[in-house]
Protein backbone atom coordinates (compact mmCIF):
# COMPACT_ATOMS: atom_id res chain seq x y z
CA UNK A 1 0.00 0.00 0.00
CA UNK A 2 1.04 3.53 -0.56
CA UNK A 3 2.35 4.59 2.81
CA UNK A 4 2.43 8.12 1.49
CA UNK A 5 -1.31 8.31 1.01
CA UNK A 6 -2.36 6.09 3.87
CA UNK A 7 -1.27 8.36 6.73
CA UNK A 8 -4.76 9.81 7.15
CA UNK A 9 -4.74 9.67 10.93
CA UNK A 10 -1.36 10.48 12.43
CA UNK A 11 -1.01 9.27 16.05
CA UNK A 12 -1.94 12.52 17.74
CA UNK A 13 -2.32 15.90 16.16
CA UNK A 14 -1.49 18.88 18.33
CA UNK A 15 -3.14 22.01 17.10
CA UNK A 16 -0.86 24.72 15.77
CA UNK A 17 -2.17 27.10 18.41
CA UNK A 18 -1.22 24.70 21.18
CA UNK A 19 2.26 24.08 19.74
CA UNK A 20 2.86 27.80 19.48
CA UNK A 21 1.60 28.40 23.00
CA UNK A 22 3.89 25.67 24.33
CA UNK A 23 6.96 27.20 22.69
CA UNK A 24 5.91 30.67 23.83
CA UNK A 25 5.44 29.55 27.42
CA UNK A 26 8.98 28.11 27.50
CA UNK A 27 10.48 31.50 26.61
CA UNK A 28 10.94 33.55 29.81
CA UNK A 29 11.56 36.83 27.96
CA UNK A 30 8.33 36.56 26.02
CA UNK A 31 6.30 35.51 29.06
CA UNK A 32 7.59 38.38 31.24
CA UNK A 33 7.03 40.85 28.40
CA UNK A 34 3.52 39.57 27.75
CA UNK A 35 2.70 39.67 31.48
CA UNK A 36 3.81 43.31 31.77
CA UNK A 37 1.90 44.33 28.66
CA UNK A 38 -1.29 42.52 29.70
CA UNK A 39 -1.10 43.94 33.25
CA UNK A 40 -0.57 47.47 31.91
CA UNK A 41 -3.52 47.18 29.52
CA UNK A 42 -5.81 45.72 32.22
CA UNK A 43 -4.75 48.40 34.71
CA UNK A 44 -5.44 51.13 32.17
CA UNK A 45 -8.88 49.76 31.32
CA UNK A 46 -9.87 49.13 34.94
CA UNK A 47 -8.25 52.29 36.32
CA UNK A 48 -11.41 53.86 37.86
CA UNK A 49 -12.14 50.69 39.85
CA UNK A 50 -8.68 49.59 41.02
CA UNK A 51 -7.10 52.88 42.02
CA UNK A 52 -7.38 54.08 45.63
CA UNK A 53 -8.22 57.73 44.82
CA UNK A 54 -9.92 57.90 41.41
CA UNK A 55 -11.06 61.47 42.15
CA UNK A 56 -7.40 62.62 42.16
CA UNK A 57 -7.38 62.48 38.37
CA UNK A 58 -8.86 65.95 38.12
CA UNK A 59 -7.89 69.30 39.55
CA UNK A 60 -8.15 68.21 43.18
CA UNK A 61 -6.13 70.23 45.68
CA UNK A 62 -5.29 69.00 49.17
CA UNK A 63 -2.40 71.07 50.51
CA UNK A 64 -2.32 69.24 53.83
CA UNK A 65 -1.24 66.08 52.00
CA UNK A 66 1.28 67.55 49.55
CA UNK A 67 4.76 66.02 48.99
CA UNK A 68 4.02 62.98 51.18
CA UNK A 69 6.52 60.12 50.69
CA UNK A 70 5.33 56.63 49.60
CA UNK A 71 3.26 54.99 52.33
CA UNK A 72 0.48 52.43 52.84
CA UNK A 73 -2.12 55.12 52.07
CA UNK A 74 -0.27 56.69 49.11
CA UNK A 75 1.79 53.88 47.46
CA UNK A 76 3.78 56.22 45.24
CA UNK A 77 3.51 59.27 47.53
CA UNK A 78 1.70 62.49 46.67
CA UNK A 79 2.53 65.39 44.37
CA UNK A 80 2.82 69.12 44.97
CA UNK A 81 -0.93 69.62 45.33
CA UNK A 82 -1.53 66.52 47.42
CA UNK A 83 -2.82 64.08 44.78
CA UNK A 84 -2.10 60.32 44.92
CA UNK A 85 0.68 59.60 42.39
CA UNK A 86 -0.16 55.88 42.10
CA UNK A 87 -3.69 56.71 40.95
CA UNK A 88 -2.39 59.22 38.45
CA UNK A 89 0.25 56.80 37.09
CA UNK A 90 -2.40 54.15 36.42
CA UNK A 91 -4.62 56.72 34.68
CA UNK A 92 -1.53 58.03 32.82
CA UNK A 93 -1.09 54.56 31.28
CA UNK A 94 -4.36 55.16 29.46
CA UNK A 95 -2.88 58.09 27.54
CA UNK A 96 0.37 56.24 26.75
CA UNK A 97 -1.40 53.14 25.50
CA UNK A 98 -3.97 55.16 23.57
CA UNK A 99 -1.12 56.98 21.83
CA UNK A 100 0.54 53.68 20.87
CA UNK A 101 -2.78 52.27 19.69
CA UNK A 102 -3.68 55.25 17.51
CA UNK A 103 -0.20 55.76 16.03
CA UNK A 104 0.27 52.09 15.19
CA UNK A 105 -3.37 51.78 14.13
CA UNK A 106 -2.65 54.35 11.43
CA UNK A 107 0.96 53.43 10.66
CA UNK A 108 0.54 49.67 10.23
CA UNK A 109 -2.24 49.59 7.60
CA UNK A 110 -0.76 52.51 5.65
CA UNK A 111 2.85 51.30 5.84
CA UNK A 112 1.99 47.69 5.09
CA UNK A 113 -0.13 48.53 2.05
CA UNK A 114 2.50 50.84 0.61
CA UNK A 115 5.24 48.27 1.26
CA UNK A 116 3.25 45.52 -0.45
CA UNK A 117 2.54 47.72 -3.48
CA UNK A 118 6.17 48.88 -3.84
CA UNK A 119 7.62 45.41 -3.35
CA UNK A 120 5.23 43.58 -5.65
CA UNK A 121 4.82 45.96 -8.56
CA UNK A 122 8.32 47.45 -8.69
CA UNK A 123 9.05 50.01 -11.41
CA UNK A 124 7.52 53.47 -11.01
CA UNK A 125 5.31 52.44 -8.11
CA UNK A 126 8.38 51.32 -6.21
CA UNK A 127 10.39 54.44 -7.06
CA UNK A 128 7.65 56.84 -5.96
CA UNK A 129 6.75 55.03 -2.75
CA UNK A 130 10.28 54.24 -1.63
CA UNK A 131 11.64 57.75 -2.33
CA UNK A 132 8.71 59.22 -0.37
CA UNK A 133 9.60 56.83 2.42
CA UNK A 134 13.23 57.92 2.36
CA UNK A 135 12.18 61.57 2.64
CA UNK A 136 9.84 60.85 5.54
CA UNK A 137 12.50 58.75 7.25
CA UNK A 138 14.87 61.71 7.25
CA UNK A 139 12.58 63.67 9.61
CA UNK A 140 12.73 62.64 13.29
CA UNK A 141 9.16 62.07 14.60
CA UNK A 142 9.84 64.18 17.70
CA UNK A 143 10.93 67.16 15.60
CA UNK A 144 7.88 66.74 13.38
CA UNK A 145 5.62 66.67 16.45
CA UNK A 146 7.32 69.83 17.79
CA UNK A 147 6.77 71.60 14.50
CA UNK A 148 3.11 70.55 14.28
CA UNK A 149 2.54 71.62 17.90
CA UNK A 150 4.17 74.98 17.16
CA UNK A 151 2.01 75.63 14.08
CA UNK A 152 -1.26 74.17 15.37
CA UNK A 153 -1.96 73.85 19.10
CA UNK A 154 -0.09 71.61 21.53
CA UNK A 155 -2.52 68.79 22.23
CA UNK A 156 -2.66 65.04 22.15
CA UNK A 157 -4.50 64.64 18.84
CA UNK A 158 -2.01 66.78 16.95
CA UNK A 159 0.93 64.95 18.50
CA UNK A 160 -0.54 61.59 17.59
CA UNK A 161 -1.18 62.60 14.00
CA UNK A 162 2.31 64.09 13.69
CA UNK A 163 3.96 60.89 14.90
CA UNK A 164 1.68 58.67 12.83
CA UNK A 165 2.42 60.75 9.72
CA UNK A 166 6.05 59.57 9.92
CA UNK A 167 5.82 56.21 11.61
CA UNK A 168 4.45 54.26 8.62
CA UNK A 169 7.86 54.51 6.91
CA UNK A 170 9.36 51.76 9.07
CA UNK A 171 6.56 49.38 8.22
CA UNK A 172 6.81 50.26 4.54
CA UNK A 173 10.50 49.39 4.53
CA UNK A 174 10.01 46.16 6.42
CA UNK A 175 7.12 44.89 4.29
CA UNK A 176 8.80 46.08 1.09
CA UNK A 177 11.90 43.99 1.72
CA UNK A 178 9.87 40.89 2.59
CA UNK A 179 7.61 41.32 -0.44
CA UNK A 180 10.63 41.69 -2.72
CA UNK A 181 11.84 38.29 -1.57
CA UNK A 182 8.42 36.64 -1.78
CA UNK A 183 7.53 38.05 -5.20
CA UNK A 184 9.75 35.55 -7.01
CA UNK A 185 8.63 32.59 -4.88
CA UNK A 186 6.90 29.83 -6.79
CA UNK A 187 3.69 30.10 -4.77
CA UNK A 188 3.25 33.71 -5.91
CA UNK A 189 3.91 32.74 -9.54
CA UNK A 190 1.53 29.82 -9.13
CA UNK A 191 -1.20 32.16 -7.87
CA UNK A 192 -0.56 34.44 -10.86
CA UNK A 193 -0.86 31.63 -13.39
CA UNK A 194 -3.97 30.34 -11.61
CA UNK A 195 -5.68 33.66 -12.30
CA UNK A 196 -5.71 35.12 -8.78
CA UNK A 197 -6.36 38.88 -8.60
CA UNK A 198 -3.62 41.32 -7.60
CA UNK A 199 -5.59 42.04 -4.43
CA UNK A 200 -5.63 38.34 -3.60
CA UNK A 201 -1.91 37.95 -4.23
CA UNK A 202 -0.97 40.98 -2.12
CA UNK A 203 -3.28 40.48 0.83
CA UNK A 204 -3.96 36.75 0.87
CA UNK A 205 -0.72 35.22 -0.40
CA UNK A 206 2.04 37.66 0.56
CA UNK A 207 0.63 39.43 3.64
CA UNK A 208 0.11 36.25 5.72
CA UNK A 209 3.84 35.59 5.27
CA UNK A 210 4.63 39.04 6.71
CA UNK A 211 2.53 38.63 9.85
CA UNK A 212 5.28 37.28 12.08
CA UNK A 213 7.65 40.12 11.16
CA UNK A 214 4.81 42.62 11.66
CA UNK A 215 3.97 41.26 15.09
CA UNK A 216 7.58 41.60 16.23
CA UNK A 217 7.91 45.08 14.77
CA UNK A 218 4.60 46.23 16.26
CA UNK A 219 5.39 45.21 19.82
CA UNK A 220 8.89 46.73 19.64
CA UNK A 221 7.37 49.89 18.15
CA UNK A 222 4.69 50.18 20.82
CA UNK A 223 7.39 50.65 23.45
CA UNK A 224 9.14 53.22 21.30
CA UNK A 225 5.97 55.21 20.54
CA UNK A 226 5.21 55.35 24.29
CA UNK A 227 8.69 56.81 24.88
CA UNK A 228 8.22 59.41 22.13
CA UNK A 229 4.79 60.28 23.56
CA UNK A 230 6.27 60.67 27.05
CA UNK A 231 9.03 62.91 25.63
CA UNK A 232 6.39 65.08 23.97
CA UNK A 233 4.36 65.55 27.11
CA UNK A 234 7.58 66.09 29.11
CA UNK A 235 8.14 69.04 26.78
CA UNK A 236 4.54 70.16 27.36
CA UNK A 237 3.26 69.20 23.91
CA UNK A 238 1.13 66.22 24.87
CA UNK A 239 -2.16 66.13 26.68
CA UNK A 240 -2.67 69.19 28.85
CA UNK A 241 -3.07 69.21 32.68
CA UNK A 242 -4.90 68.32 34.83
CA UNK A 243 -5.38 65.04 32.87
CA UNK A 244 -2.69 62.71 34.21
CA UNK A 245 0.12 61.78 31.82
CA UNK A 246 3.33 60.02 32.67
CA UNK A 247 5.61 62.42 30.74
CA UNK A 248 3.91 65.49 32.26
CA UNK A 249 4.28 64.02 35.74
CA UNK A 250 8.01 63.42 35.26
CA UNK A 251 8.38 67.02 34.08
CA UNK A 252 6.41 68.65 36.94
CA UNK A 253 8.00 66.36 39.53
CA UNK A 254 11.50 67.22 38.37
CA UNK A 255 11.11 70.69 39.90
CA UNK A 256 11.20 69.06 43.34
CA UNK A 257 14.20 66.79 42.83
CA UNK A 258 16.02 65.40 44.74
CA UNK A 259 14.01 65.94 47.97
CA UNK A 260 10.65 64.65 46.69
CA UNK A 261 12.21 62.11 44.27
CA UNK A 262 9.09 59.92 44.03
CA UNK A 263 7.18 62.58 42.14
CA UNK A 264 9.25 62.15 38.98
CA UNK A 265 11.17 58.88 39.50
CA UNK A 266 8.12 56.65 40.01
CA UNK A 267 6.13 57.86 36.94
CA UNK A 268 9.43 57.57 35.02
CA UNK A 269 9.82 53.98 36.24
CA UNK A 270 6.29 53.28 34.98
CA UNK A 271 7.25 54.49 31.49
CA UNK A 272 10.40 52.39 31.64
CA UNK A 273 8.59 49.22 32.69
CA UNK A 274 5.82 49.49 30.09
CA UNK A 275 8.29 50.23 27.28
CA UNK A 276 10.49 47.38 28.51
CA UNK A 277 7.47 45.05 28.56
CA UNK A 278 6.70 45.74 24.90
CA UNK A 279 10.34 45.28 23.95
CA UNK A 280 10.66 41.98 25.80
CA UNK A 281 7.45 40.78 24.15
CA UNK A 282 8.81 41.79 20.73
CA UNK A 283 12.11 40.00 21.33
CA UNK A 284 10.26 36.95 22.59
CA UNK A 285 8.01 36.88 19.54
CA UNK A 286 11.04 37.17 17.30
CA UNK A 287 12.66 34.16 18.97
CA UNK A 288 9.42 32.25 18.57
CA UNK A 289 9.06 33.03 14.86
CA UNK A 290 12.75 32.45 14.14
CA UNK A 291 12.44 28.97 15.56
CA UNK A 292 9.50 28.36 13.27
CA UNK A 293 11.42 29.50 10.24
CA UNK A 294 14.36 27.21 11.03
CA UNK A 295 12.05 24.26 11.68
CA UNK B 1 -4.22 14.75 -35.13
CA UNK B 2 -4.14 18.39 -34.24
CA UNK B 3 -1.29 20.01 -32.43
CA UNK B 4 -2.10 21.18 -28.94
CA UNK B 5 1.07 23.20 -28.65
CA UNK B 6 3.41 24.32 -31.34
CA UNK B 7 6.66 26.13 -30.69
CA UNK B 8 8.58 27.67 -33.58
CA UNK B 9 12.00 29.27 -33.43
CA UNK B 10 11.66 30.13 -29.75
CA UNK B 11 14.65 32.10 -28.48
CA UNK B 12 15.37 33.71 -25.13
CA UNK B 13 18.44 35.84 -24.52
CA UNK B 14 19.50 37.00 -21.08
CA UNK B 15 21.84 39.99 -21.08
CA UNK B 16 25.23 39.52 -19.44
CA UNK B 17 26.41 42.60 -17.58
CA UNK B 18 29.79 43.44 -16.19
CA UNK B 19 30.19 44.78 -12.67
CA UNK B 20 29.36 48.32 -13.75
CA UNK B 21 26.03 47.22 -15.22
CA UNK B 22 27.18 47.60 -18.84
CA UNK B 23 25.85 44.97 -21.18
CA UNK B 24 28.72 42.86 -22.48
CA UNK B 25 26.83 40.11 -24.32
CA UNK B 26 23.97 37.65 -24.20
CA UNK B 27 23.45 34.18 -22.85
CA UNK B 28 21.36 32.15 -25.26
CA UNK B 29 19.25 30.35 -22.67
CA UNK B 30 16.88 29.06 -25.33
CA UNK B 31 18.19 29.02 -28.88
CA UNK B 32 15.83 28.58 -31.84
CA UNK B 33 13.80 25.79 -30.28
CA UNK B 34 10.94 24.26 -32.29
CA UNK B 35 8.72 21.34 -31.41
CA UNK B 36 5.04 20.46 -31.29
CA UNK B 37 2.85 18.35 -29.06
CA UNK B 38 -0.14 16.45 -30.39
CA UNK B 39 -3.36 16.61 -28.44
CA UNK B 40 -3.47 13.96 -25.72
CA UNK B 41 0.21 13.08 -26.03
CA UNK B 42 3.16 13.47 -23.71
CA UNK B 43 6.17 15.39 -24.92
CA UNK B 44 9.29 14.89 -22.84
CA UNK B 45 11.84 17.67 -22.77
CA UNK B 46 15.11 16.27 -21.44
CA UNK B 47 18.29 18.03 -20.50
CA UNK B 48 20.57 18.82 -17.60
CA UNK B 49 20.17 21.84 -15.35
CA UNK B 50 20.89 25.09 -17.15
CA UNK B 51 19.87 23.70 -20.52
CA UNK B 52 16.88 26.05 -20.77
CA UNK B 53 14.09 23.60 -19.92
CA UNK B 54 12.47 25.71 -17.24
CA UNK B 55 12.83 28.89 -19.29
CA UNK B 56 10.76 27.28 -22.04
CA UNK B 57 8.09 26.34 -19.47
CA UNK B 58 8.07 29.86 -18.06
CA UNK B 59 7.67 31.36 -21.53
CA UNK B 60 4.71 29.11 -22.29
CA UNK B 61 3.13 30.17 -18.97
CA UNK B 62 3.81 33.82 -19.73
CA UNK B 63 6.11 34.21 -16.71
CA UNK B 64 8.96 35.14 -19.08
CA UNK B 65 8.85 36.90 -22.44
CA UNK B 66 10.42 35.23 -25.48
CA UNK B 67 13.09 37.29 -27.27
CA UNK B 68 11.80 35.92 -30.56
CA UNK B 69 9.81 33.02 -31.93
CA UNK B 70 6.22 31.88 -31.72
CA UNK B 71 4.23 29.81 -29.29
CA UNK B 72 0.93 28.56 -30.71
CA UNK B 73 -1.77 26.98 -28.58
CA UNK B 74 -4.32 25.02 -30.65
CA UNK B 75 -3.07 26.97 -33.66
CA UNK B 76 -3.39 30.47 -32.13
CA UNK B 77 -0.47 32.61 -31.05
CA UNK B 78 -0.38 33.11 -27.28
CA UNK B 79 1.17 36.58 -27.54
CA UNK B 80 -1.06 38.91 -25.52
CA UNK B 81 -3.08 35.94 -24.26
CA UNK B 82 -0.80 34.88 -21.43
CA UNK B 83 -1.73 36.18 -18.02
CA UNK B 84 -5.44 36.32 -18.86
CA UNK B 85 -7.84 34.03 -17.05
CA UNK B 86 -9.02 32.53 -20.33
CA UNK B 87 -5.45 31.41 -21.02
CA UNK B 88 -5.09 30.05 -17.48
CA UNK B 89 -8.08 27.81 -18.10
CA UNK B 90 -6.25 26.13 -20.99
CA UNK B 91 -2.70 25.86 -19.72
CA UNK B 92 -1.54 25.13 -16.20
CA UNK B 93 1.76 24.20 -14.63
CA UNK B 94 3.01 22.01 -11.81
CA UNK B 95 6.13 23.55 -10.36
CA UNK B 96 9.33 21.75 -9.52
CA UNK B 97 9.38 22.17 -5.77
CA UNK B 98 6.05 21.63 -3.99
CA UNK B 99 7.65 23.04 -0.84
CA UNK B 100 7.76 26.50 -2.37
CA UNK B 101 4.86 26.35 -4.83
CA UNK B 102 2.35 26.03 -1.97
CA UNK B 103 1.95 29.03 0.32
CA UNK B 104 3.17 27.91 3.77
CA UNK B 105 0.59 30.10 5.52
CA UNK B 106 -2.45 28.78 3.67
CA UNK B 107 -4.20 25.47 4.16
CA UNK B 108 -4.42 22.95 1.35
CA UNK B 109 -8.09 23.78 0.90
CA UNK B 110 -7.37 27.52 0.72
CA UNK B 111 -4.65 26.91 -1.88
CA UNK B 112 -6.94 24.82 -4.06
CA UNK B 113 -9.71 27.42 -3.70
CA UNK B 114 -7.54 30.09 -5.39
CA UNK B 115 -8.20 28.89 -8.97
CA UNK B 116 -11.82 28.07 -8.09
CA UNK B 117 -12.50 31.61 -6.90
CA UNK B 118 -10.58 33.17 -9.78
CA UNK B 119 -12.51 31.19 -12.37
CA UNK B 120 -15.99 31.79 -11.02
CA UNK B 121 -16.91 28.68 -9.06
CA UNK B 122 -19.68 29.80 -6.64
CA UNK B 123 -18.47 29.98 -3.04
CA UNK B 124 -20.98 27.36 -1.91
CA UNK B 125 -19.50 24.75 -4.23
CA UNK B 126 -15.87 25.25 -3.18
CA UNK B 127 -15.97 22.64 -0.45
CA UNK B 128 -17.40 19.98 -2.73
CA UNK B 129 -14.96 20.78 -5.57
CA UNK B 130 -11.95 20.75 -3.21
CA UNK B 131 -13.01 17.32 -1.96
CA UNK B 132 -13.44 16.08 -5.55
CA UNK B 133 -10.01 17.36 -6.55
CA UNK B 134 -8.32 15.82 -3.50
CA UNK B 135 -9.96 12.49 -4.31
CA UNK B 136 -8.80 12.83 -7.89
CA UNK B 137 -5.17 12.95 -6.71
CA UNK B 138 -5.85 10.16 -4.19
CA UNK B 139 -5.60 12.22 -1.03
CA UNK B 140 -8.05 12.05 1.89
CA UNK B 141 -10.55 14.91 1.79
CA UNK B 142 -9.74 16.02 5.35
CA UNK B 143 -6.34 17.17 4.06
CA UNK B 144 -8.11 20.37 3.04
CA UNK B 145 -7.67 21.70 6.57
CA UNK B 146 -3.94 20.96 6.82
CA UNK B 147 -0.99 23.23 6.24
CA UNK B 148 1.75 22.29 3.77
CA UNK B 149 4.32 21.66 6.51
CA UNK B 150 2.12 18.84 7.83
CA UNK B 151 2.36 17.01 4.49
CA UNK B 152 5.08 14.88 2.92
CA UNK B 153 6.75 15.95 -0.33
CA UNK B 154 4.67 13.53 -2.38
CA UNK B 155 1.44 14.68 -0.76
CA UNK B 156 2.35 18.32 -1.38
CA UNK B 157 3.00 17.61 -5.05
CA UNK B 158 -0.38 15.88 -5.28
CA UNK B 159 -1.97 19.02 -3.85
CA UNK B 160 -0.12 21.12 -6.45
CA UNK B 161 -1.45 18.79 -9.18
CA UNK B 162 -5.00 19.06 -7.78
CA UNK B 163 -4.71 22.84 -7.76
CA UNK B 164 -3.52 22.93 -11.38
CA UNK B 165 -6.38 20.63 -12.41
CA UNK B 166 -9.01 22.78 -10.62
CA UNK B 167 -9.53 24.85 -13.78
CA UNK B 168 -9.67 21.72 -16.00
CA UNK B 169 -6.79 22.74 -18.31
CA UNK B 170 -6.08 21.07 -21.64
CA UNK B 171 -2.30 21.34 -21.45
CA UNK B 172 -0.41 20.67 -18.23
CA UNK B 173 3.24 21.63 -17.98
CA UNK B 174 5.17 19.46 -15.54
CA UNK B 175 8.43 21.20 -14.64
CA UNK B 176 10.51 18.45 -13.01
CA UNK B 177 7.47 17.44 -10.94
CA UNK B 178 9.29 14.65 -9.14
CA UNK B 179 12.85 15.90 -8.82
CA UNK B 180 12.29 17.07 -5.23
CA UNK B 181 10.82 13.71 -4.20
CA UNK B 182 12.18 10.34 -3.04
CA UNK B 183 12.51 7.70 -5.72
CA UNK B 184 9.77 5.51 -4.20
CA UNK B 185 7.37 8.46 -4.09
CA UNK B 186 8.35 9.56 -7.62
CA UNK B 187 6.97 6.39 -9.15
CA UNK B 188 3.57 6.81 -7.50
CA UNK B 189 3.28 10.45 -8.50
CA UNK B 190 4.16 9.47 -12.08
CA UNK B 191 1.53 6.69 -12.02
CA UNK B 192 -1.02 9.25 -10.87
CA UNK B 193 -0.07 11.59 -13.70
CA UNK B 194 -0.43 8.78 -16.25
CA UNK B 195 -3.89 7.86 -14.87
CA UNK B 196 -5.04 11.47 -14.80
CA UNK B 197 -3.76 12.03 -18.32
CA UNK B 198 -5.87 9.15 -19.60
CA UNK B 199 -8.96 9.98 -17.56
CA UNK B 200 -9.02 13.66 -18.42
CA UNK B 201 -7.46 13.51 -21.88
CA UNK B 202 -4.65 15.85 -20.83
CA UNK B 203 -1.75 16.87 -22.99
CA UNK B 204 1.53 16.97 -21.08
CA UNK B 205 4.76 18.83 -21.54
CA UNK B 206 7.02 16.85 -19.26
CA UNK B 207 10.29 18.50 -18.36
CA UNK B 208 12.91 16.42 -16.63
CA UNK B 209 16.56 15.48 -16.46
CA UNK B 210 15.58 11.97 -15.42
CA UNK B 211 15.68 9.81 -18.54
CA UNK B 212 14.40 6.66 -16.89
CA UNK B 213 11.16 8.48 -16.03
CA UNK B 214 11.06 9.92 -19.52
CA UNK B 215 11.30 6.51 -21.17
CA UNK B 216 8.18 5.22 -19.39
CA UNK B 217 6.13 8.38 -19.61
CA UNK B 218 6.77 10.34 -22.80
CA UNK B 219 5.53 9.58 -26.31
CA UNK B 220 8.01 11.91 -27.96
CA UNK B 221 11.31 13.14 -26.58
CA UNK B 222 13.34 16.25 -27.28
CA UNK B 223 16.85 16.49 -25.91
CA UNK B 224 17.87 20.00 -24.97
CA UNK B 225 21.54 20.93 -24.70
CA UNK B 226 22.67 24.49 -24.01
CA UNK B 227 19.37 25.90 -25.22
CA UNK B 228 19.17 23.91 -28.47
CA UNK B 229 17.21 20.77 -29.24
CA UNK B 230 19.95 18.41 -30.40
CA UNK B 231 17.77 15.38 -30.96
CA UNK B 232 14.07 14.70 -31.15
CA UNK B 233 11.85 11.78 -32.09
CA UNK B 234 9.60 9.03 -30.75
CA UNK B 235 10.81 7.94 -27.31
CA UNK B 236 11.61 4.37 -28.35
CA UNK B 237 13.82 5.34 -31.29
CA UNK B 238 15.70 8.03 -29.35
CA UNK B 239 16.42 5.63 -26.53
CA UNK B 240 17.38 2.69 -28.76
CA UNK B 241 19.43 4.53 -31.34
CA UNK B 242 20.58 7.89 -30.02
CA UNK B 243 22.12 9.96 -32.81
CA UNK B 244 23.73 12.80 -30.92
CA UNK B 245 26.79 12.42 -28.68
CA UNK B 246 25.11 14.35 -25.91
CA UNK B 247 22.05 12.06 -25.91
CA UNK B 248 24.36 9.06 -25.67
CA UNK B 249 26.14 10.62 -22.75
CA UNK B 250 22.86 11.32 -20.97
CA UNK B 251 21.66 7.77 -21.59
CA UNK B 252 24.93 6.26 -20.46
CA UNK B 253 24.76 8.18 -17.20
CA UNK B 254 21.38 6.71 -16.24
CA UNK B 255 22.03 4.22 -13.44
CA UNK B 256 20.79 0.72 -14.32
CA UNK B 257 19.90 -2.23 -12.13
CA UNK B 258 19.26 -5.21 -14.42
CA UNK B 259 21.36 -6.82 -17.12
CA UNK B 260 18.46 -6.26 -19.47
CA UNK B 261 18.75 -2.54 -18.97
CA UNK B 262 22.52 -2.71 -19.18
CA UNK B 263 22.11 -4.21 -22.65
CA UNK B 264 20.18 -1.16 -23.69
CA UNK B 265 23.06 1.17 -22.98
CA UNK B 266 24.70 2.55 -26.08
CA UNK B 267 27.98 0.79 -26.89
CA UNK B 268 29.30 3.65 -28.93
CA UNK B 269 32.41 5.38 -27.58
CA UNK B 270 31.50 8.46 -25.61
CA UNK B 271 32.88 11.97 -25.53
CA UNK B 272 36.10 12.00 -23.60
CA UNK B 273 36.37 14.34 -20.66
CA UNK B 274 33.81 16.77 -19.29
CA UNK B 275 30.87 18.13 -21.24
CA UNK B 276 31.77 21.71 -22.15
CA UNK B 277 29.92 24.37 -20.21
CA UNK B 278 28.39 27.44 -21.81
CA UNK B 279 31.48 29.55 -21.07
CA UNK B 280 33.79 26.95 -22.55
CA UNK B 281 31.65 26.78 -25.66
CA UNK B 282 31.93 30.53 -26.09
CA UNK B 283 35.69 30.23 -25.61
CA UNK B 284 35.74 27.42 -28.20
CA UNK B 285 33.89 29.60 -30.67
CA UNK B 286 36.50 32.30 -30.08
CA UNK B 287 39.27 29.92 -31.09
CA UNK B 288 40.56 28.37 -27.88
CA UNK B 289 41.52 24.70 -27.69
CA UNK B 290 38.67 22.46 -26.48
CA UNK B 291 39.22 21.22 -22.94
CA UNK B 292 38.71 17.57 -23.77
CA UNK B 293 41.27 17.65 -26.59
CA UNK B 294 43.78 19.42 -24.44
CA UNK B 295 43.75 16.57 -21.95
CA UNK B 296 44.42 14.03 -24.70
CA UNK B 297 47.52 15.64 -26.18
Amino acid sequence: MASETISTTPPRRLSNAYQNWYRFSRNPTAVIGAAIVILAILAAILAPWITPHPDHVGAVVNFRARHLPPSAEYWFGTDNVGRDIFTRVIFGLRISLLLALVVLGIAIPVGTTLGLLAGYFGGWVEIVIMRLTDIALAIPPLVMALAVAAVLSPDLINSMLAIAALWWTWHTRLIYSITRQLRTQEFVEAAETLGASKFHILFREILPNCVSALAVKTSLDAGFVILVGASLSFLGLGIQPPTPDLGTMVASGSAFLPDYWWESVLPGAAILIVALGFNLLGDGLRDLFDVQEVR
Amino acid sequence: MTNMLEIAGLTKLFPVRNRFGRKTGDVRAVDDVSFSIEKGKVYGLAGESGSGKSTIARMIMGLAKPTSGDILLSGHSITGETGTRAYGRKVQMVFQNPGSSLNPRRTVGQSIAVPLAAHGTPLGEHKRRIAELLEMVQLPTDFALRYPHELSGGQKQRVAIARALAVAPQLLILDEPTSALDVSVQARVMDLLVDLGQQLGLTYLFISHDLSLMRNFADTVGVLYLGKIVETGPTASVFEAPQHDYTRLLLASVPVISAEEEAMRPKIPLIDGEIPTAEQLIALRDGATPVSQRTET
